[in-house]
């Protein structure tokens, strides 16, 4: 559903050398295959910080899918009716399926499924902040559709060509996935938009509390971001943060308008020079806040997140136990 | 799971047929079977295939791409195994 590189903190812009001790004609040779738009796979040479740089972005994307599915879930029961509550167990599913995606992914970088979930659970991982936020009423689940997941798909897009060969494969799956997403999103908040006062005022509520929190998602402003420098050199980004953050409001602004939703900026302005819109300031404090942990649903997030785990617990114990059983019985 | 991840399996699926399985993914699973059931979830939630095959992935031998050079360049000077290595008159038709 989302990725961008989070820090906990804003870093003061210090790209740092690389890789001192690895053999400049590797380093060499990697970057040149690199610039070539060439794909690196599992167990080409690659320089280290290349490879943690892909093991955080990628684990955090999968963490992100997988910790998507719970504000949605929640909603599963209370879906308006049965269409409705089929979709969205279809997207929920397909969520989850873009996680185990980019674990895989992350998987052939060397780390394991397990320490990727550890670091998931103990809080030590970080996941998209949009999460931390409530779903209060069924047009959040609408609005999740339309807003988040459309966002999504602008980070998600470029990233198909990212220069790490099994994560550009697992991009296009989720790609190719993602679009009903946002389109059953819009739906939905078209059809709330063309039904009672109460609906219309659903609607906007849900639109004004998600629009900023959609912006924030493609990450901080370029000058703040210490690691996109070096990721667009290595092609694992392939647009900064606000490139794709302009592109986003563009093509946002008038779906918003085309159903009689107001965008909550008052700054929002068409500007005919640059053939896009010019938009508010976006409260990075708040962003910084909520990658901290301290968005407003943040523990209860992870406590579901925990309690799935615990609970699912007797179905592996269950699968592990099978597998012996017809293991021995075989040898027998 | 007691502390270790379940083996990995590698899935191929057949997007219809008469088309060769073709690498999709990898899922975790104890056994064959599981690993067929988590595969089909996995993989195949919007008709992609009629077919799946799962291998456990250590049993997948792998060239070295270190290597890659010395494996497939031999290739490269052998160009008179390629059609166009031979010239031969506009005139003759259907060759």
């Amino acid at each position: 559903m989302y990725t961008t590189e989070l820090d906990k903190q804003p870093e003061k812009k210090n790209v740092t050398p690389i890789d001192g001790a690895e053999d400049p004609a590797l380093v060499e040779a990697f970057e040149a295959r690199v610039a070539a738009d060439e794909f690196i796979e599992p167990k080409d040479w690659m320089p280290e910080a290349y490879r943690k740089t892909l093991v955080r972005q990628i684990s955090q994307h999968a963490h992100s899918e997988i910790v998507g599915m719970l504000p949605e879930g929640n909603w599963i029961t209370r879906a308006p009716n049965l269409r409705r509550k089929a979709i969205l167990l279809a997207k929920v599913q397909d969520e989850g399926g873009h996680g185990l995606y980019l674990y895989c992914a992350a998987e052939t970088l060397g780390t394991s499924r397990e320490e990727m979930i550890e670091a998931l659970h103990s809080g030590k991982a970080k996941y998209s902040t949009i999460f931390n936020y409530p779903t209060l009423t069924w047009a959040d689940i609408a609005a999740i559709g339309w807003l988040v997941d459309g966002a999504a798909i602008m980070n998600q897009v470029p990233l198909q060509r990212t220069s790490y060969g099994p994560y550009a494969r697992a991009m296009v799956r989720v790609c190719k996935e993602e679009s009903f997403h946002q389109r059953q999103g819009y739906e939905a908040m078209m059809h709330l938009m063309a039904g009672t006062p109460e609906q219309k005022r659903m609607a906007q509520d849900a639109m004004n509390r998600w629009w900023w929190p959609s912006l924030m998602m493609f990450g901080p402003p370029d000058e703040n971001s210490p690691n996109t420098e070096r990721s667009m050199r290595w092609r694992i980004k392939r647009e900064t943060n606000d490139e794709l953050r302009q592109k986003f409001v563009d093509i946002t602004v008038p779906q918003a308008e085309y159903i009689g939703l107001t965008v909550p900026d008052d700054a929002l302005a068409w500007n005919e020079e640059k053939g896009g819109y010019d938009f508010g300031e976006i409260d990075w404090e708040e962003f910084y806040a909520v990658v901290r942990g301290e968005g407003p649903v943040a523990k209860e997030r992870m406590k579901a997140r925990r309690d799935a785990w615990d609970k699912g617990a007797w179905v592996r114990e269950a699968a592990d136990a099978h597998e012996a059983k017809k293991r021995a019985a075989a040898a027998a | 799971m007691s502390g270790h991840d379940w083996p990995l399996w590698e899935v191929f699926v057949r997007a219809k047929g008469g088309l060769s399985h073709r690498h999709v993914g990898s899922v975790h699973a104890p056994d064959k079977e599981m690993a067929l059931h988590h595969a089909r979830d996995t993989y195949t939630r919007r008709l992609e295939g009629v077919s799946l095959w799962v291998v456990k992935s250590d049993d997948i031998i792998a060239s070295d791409p270190d290597q890659a050079g010395p494996t497939f360049a031999p290739a490269e000077d052998k160009i008179y195994r390629h059609p166009t290595f031979y010239e031969i008159p506009d005139e003759v038709k259907h060759i």
